[in-house]
């Protein structure tokens, strides 16, 4: 039987679509490796569209999107039993920025900050700090309460700017050597054309 | 609730850098296979009516 292409009739799963850059955005937070996150977002997909009859219209998609994708995410965790997630990979790739070693902090140290902190404080952070979840949705999402959310962010913002205090320090230090070295440098020449 | 203002400029690079790291996925293209897996989804649901 030939299936004359029926013109969409709005089906309210098409608005799944719109949340896939966050969806891979999310999933790469939490796995830190792009095949690993294209998976979970696939699978996420599949849980969402079968099982789209549970979500109830008018509440918060985006929401219920992302708590499928964190439950599938450690469901398989549990089941791989700690795999080593891939930092060698995704965020690894941008070691290769140039160093912007003018006390700016770069990208690189933050990513390296950032992988050291537990999965919930990096959800936390992620959920809030980035895709702009209210810490009501994120609480939602993550079934705790919004209480938790809070403190784990507070606790992933500490945690971070310990980390990177010390980077910036080394980064500041490596500056001073720097400009002490550029600067004798021309003092040298200002002396020879003196 | 209000977002607070970032207190340190510590904090506003923790989360000039945590937007970074969201938006470079975000901004990238969505790769062909979800669509073509949302369209085989589709396809199957109206092949079971």
């Amino acid at each position: 039987m030939t299936d004359p292409a029926t013109p969409a009739q709005a089906d309210p799963r098409d608005e799944i679509i719109e949340y896939l850059p966050a969806m891979r955005a999310f999933a790469m937070s939490l796995t830190r490796n792009s095949s690993a996150a294209d998976d979970l977002v696939q699978d996420t997909i599949v849980k969402a569209w079968k099982n789209f009859e549970k979500f109830q219209q008018g509440t918060n998609l985006r929401a219920w999107l992302f708590t499928i994708l964190r439950n599938t995410f450690y469901s398989g965790r549990r089941k791989a039993k700690r795999e080593v997630a891939d930092v060698d990979g995704a965020m690894a790739a941008t070691l290769s920025e140039k160093p912007a070693h003018d006390g700016r902090l770069a990208m690189a140290d933050f990513e390296k900050a950032f992988v050291q902190l537990s999965d919930e404080q990096r959800e936390a952070l992620i959920l809030v700090g980035a895709s702009g979840f209210s810490y009501e949705e994120a609480a939602e999402t993550c079934k705790v309460a919004v209480g938790t959310i809070k403190s784990r962010i507070n606790r992933a913002r500490q945690r971070l700017a310990e980390i990177m205090e010390l980077s910036e320090d080394e980064a500041l230090e490596m500056t001073d050597s720097a400009t002490t070295a550029v600067v004798s440098a021309s003092m040298q020449a200002r002396k020879t054309v003196a | 609730m209000q977002q607070k203002e970032p207190q340190s400029s510590l904090e506003r690079q923790i989360d000039e850098n945590l937007r970074k790291v969201y938006q470079r996925t975000v901004e990238e293209d969505v790769p062909d296979k979800f669509m073509d897996l949302l369209k085989q989804l589709k396809d199957q649901d109206s092949g079971n009516d």
